[in-house]
């Protein structure tokens, strides 16, 4: 038996429901045991049906005030799938929450209250998922019961987010709205007989069957080299390989590559695994690659296609989303992290910073804070071969780093270059 | 209005040529893990894995081995030994240590009892006592990184654990301080005296694990597969007899056809009744019950809700 996997994030406003809708799909998919039932019935003050949403409220802190405000990572699972889930919070000052759980997604939910339709959050939360490429997006449009399953609302809520989502660059069909609720079940797992006059898929079964997009296989090819495998045992007196996971494109055995940031090109002499030699690997697969000469390849090195590799760069301009208490302070001393290469940074210039609310760019900001995110130029102290983070996200994406205390203070993405 | 942040996305109907990665969900899992224990190579000076035996320590030495083939797996092992052991399971931990030729540590909870710097619980269970002896472990060895098999599906506090998870000097956990993680960018940088758990198997369900055991033909301790057994019952679960403090007055001891799922401290790990004698039966099992692992087989978690969460904060797994 094989299943594949997709990956998905969740945002939504305090009140939408989402940890409701979440409990309710491992509810509904029997995703959840007795015993975390029986957890959950305990504690749901006043009896009646289980509080779902205590399904997945984990940290104490998080019961008491009764909010989410980490990201937490659900599983659940059918026949010919399995989910990993991101539920990310949805407090305004949670950005960074929302920013990490896009970063791995392959689809995101948005939640939106049918009483209230589409809101600030559920613009920034598009933006946000838009800036990540997150390739697609569901809008569940809870709380349907209570405005009284009303086709109309339902409509116009889901025109107002198609039009926000093709704004943001979304093709119409990598978008769909689902009109649900999550507390009483409609459409979640089972189609409503509620909803008598929506045809399309309930949300678990548009999770099963949207197809799943492999990790950038049709991009060029991009290895980060973790580490040098040399056993210099009997067997193995003169093995030399590179291992490291393909960020990017497939790779064949004979293939021209080149190694960056020095630029030797060779070919590709070998793909090793544990099983034994294959013949190519693709985007997501660890692998040991040998190569045709003995070039002293070290952690940080790219191994990239020869007749498509980056010009590794010095000077930079990236969108960083920042995550961090302590604001962007230009011209401090910083680390970045590119693939597997960590160089001493400098951010020299901050361009301007998104207005979340209008999605405007408002120039000449000075300085980031938590959960702005803006357009910066970065000077680093070695060449990195730095992609287009929308065209290659894998070596497009990197972390800012502080380099005292060790916080990761910003997620980044290349621009293209001009 | 600005289109600014937005961006032409390409539909994959574009490109003829389009190499269909597979997405098979036991391969991806492997090679998530085996990329972060990598990264760990890459960016520690002493790592170590944490090794009980149990399918969970297996599975981390499995993918270890794996990734670094064909050289040596490139850090030693380190056994937390509460002293309430399963025969069985420390022949095997032994057997695993010579077979693939690792360096085996072990911390002794019974050496700090005997001593007199622990003392034992008056309920006899060791778990808990097992967060000393471990933090001095890293101390003394001065590992930088730590290899744990915990999985977010176990425990709701687990569930916002990270992949790469900073402990102060003491060990502790503190969930505000937490980094986040983005794409498959980890952040390892950590001050002197203090080190990160790593928890390769992050993503894997307990199902995934039985699944790529099976796979992978990975042996395990004889005690995961149904066997004829002296037990009695506290709890709601089944318990061992041994020198652990079992059983006491008014529990009778009964023979049962269990099997483990978990394998800890032998005064707190319950059996359940099974007769699962294959890997494949325990598969069907594992996929049919109705009980978290945990839930079912750990009376250490079933203290109170918050029982893991304030465990982690001390300095537990």
């Amino acid at each position: 038996m094989t299943t594949d996997l997709l990956r998905l994030a969740t945002a939504g406003s305090v009140d939408d429901g989402k940890s409701t809708l979440v409990g309710r799909l491992l509810y509904d998919t029997k995703s959840v045991l007795a015993d975390q039932l029986e957890a959950v019935e305990r504690a749901t003050q006043g009896g009646g049906d289980p509080d779902l949403s205590l399904l997945v409220d984990g940290l104490r802190s998080e019961r008491e005030q009764g909010i989410t405000i980490d990201v937490a990572y659900r599983y659940f699972a059918t026949p010919n799938r399995s989910f990993v889930l991101a539920d990310t919070p949805g407090h305004v000052q949670y950005t960074r929450n929302t920013v990490t759980g896009a970063s791995t997604a392959q689809l995101a939910v948005l939640l939106v209250d049918a009483r209230h339709g589409v809101v600030e959050q559920t613009r920034r939360h598009a933006a946000v998922m838009a800036l990540l490429r997150v390739p697609r997006l569901v809008l569940a449009v809870n709380k349907i019961d209570l405005v009284e399953y009303d086709e109309p609302t339902f409509s116009t809520i889901a025109k107002e987010f198609h039009e926000i989502a093709e704004r943001l660059g979304y093709d119409d069909e990598a978008v769909v709205a689902i009109p649900v609720s999550a507390k009483r079940g409609d459409n979640v797992v089972l189609a409503s007989e509620n909803t008598p006059w929506y045809d399309g898929p309930t949300l678990l079964d548009h999770l099963e069957s949207v197809p799943v997009d492999g990790p950038d296989a049709a991009a060029p090819f991009r290895f980060p080299v973790q580490t040098v495998i040399r056993p210099r045992t009997a067997e193995f007196p003169d093995y030399r390989g590179y291992a490291g996971l393909v960020g990017a494109g497939t790779v064949r055995v004979g293939d021209p590559v080149v190694v960056l940031p020095d630029g030797q090109r060779t070919t590709i002499e070998g793909i090793d695994r544990f099983e034994g030699p294959q013949e190519r690997a693709s985007a997501g697969e660890s692998v040991v690659l040998r190569l045709a000469d003995d070039l002293g390849v070290a952690r940080g090195a790219v191994i990239a296609a020869a007749d498509d590799a980056p010009e590794p760069v010095t000077e930079f301009t990236a969108t960083l989303a920042w995550l961090h208490e302590k604001p962007l302070v230009p011209g401090r001393r910083l680390l970045v992290k590119h693939g597997t290469h960590t160089v001493q940074a400098m951010i020299t210039e901050v361009a301007d910073r998104l207005d979340v609310q209008t999605l405007e760019r408002v120039p000449g900001p000075e300085n980031l804070e938590i959960n702005d995110i803006g357009n910066v130029s970065i000077t680093v102290a070695e060449p990195l071969p730095l992609d287009d983070y929308e065209r290659v996200a894998a070596t497009g994406s990197f972390l800012v780093i502080d380099p005292q205390a060790g916080d990761t203070l910003a997620a980044g993405m290349c621009a293209p270059r001009s | 209005m600005s289109a600014d942040v937005g961006v032409d996305f390409q539909t994959s109907s574009d490109s003829d040529a389009t190499p269909l990665t597979t997405t098979d969900e036991l391969d991806a899992l492997e090679s998530e893990a085996i990329h972060i224990i990598r990264e760990v190579a890459g960016e520690f000076d002493r790592p170590v894995i944490l090794f009980s035996g149990g399918k969970d320590s297996m599975l981390l030495v499995h993918l270890a081995r794996k990734a670094f083939w064909p050289a040596p797996v490139p850090f030693p092992v380190l056994h937390v030994d509460t002293g309430h052991n399963f025969d069985e399971v420390i022949d095997f931990r032994d057997a695993v240590v010579e077979r693939y030729g690792l360096t085996l540590e072990v911390a002794s909870v019974q050496e700090y009892i005997d001593d007199g710097r622990l003392s034992e619980r008056a309920d006899g269970t060791r778990n808990p006592l097992q967060t000393t002896p471990l933090l001095d472990a890293i101390t003394e060895h001065r590992h930088d990184a730590v290899f744990g098999g915990g999985r977010r599906d176990e425990e709701r506090a687990r569930a916002k654990e990270r992949i790469f998870s900073l402990r102060t000097a003491f060990g502790a956990w503190d969930p505000s301080r937490q980094r986040p993680e983005l794409w498959n960018l980890y952040n390892g940088r950590h001050k002197a005296g203090e080190h990160v758990r790593v928890f390769p198997l992050s993503n894997w369900t307990e199902l995934d694990v039985w699944r790529y055991i099976a796979r992978e033909e990975i042996e395990l301790p004889s005690i995961y597969y149904a066997h004829t057994r002296d037990v009695f019952a506290r709890d709601g679960m089944w318990l061992t007899s041994g020198p652990w403090g079992g059983p006491r007055d008014g529990e009778e001891v009964v023979t049962k056809t269990v099997r483990y799922r978990t394998v800890g401290d032998g005064s707190c790990t319950g059996a359940v009744e099974s007769t699962a004698t294959t890997l494949d039966e325990v598969l069907v099992e594992v996929r049919e019950s109705r009980l978290t692992e945990r839930g079912a087989t750990r009376a250490d978690d079933r203290l109170s809700e918050a029982a893991m969460e304030d465990r982690k904060k001390e300095g537990y797994f």
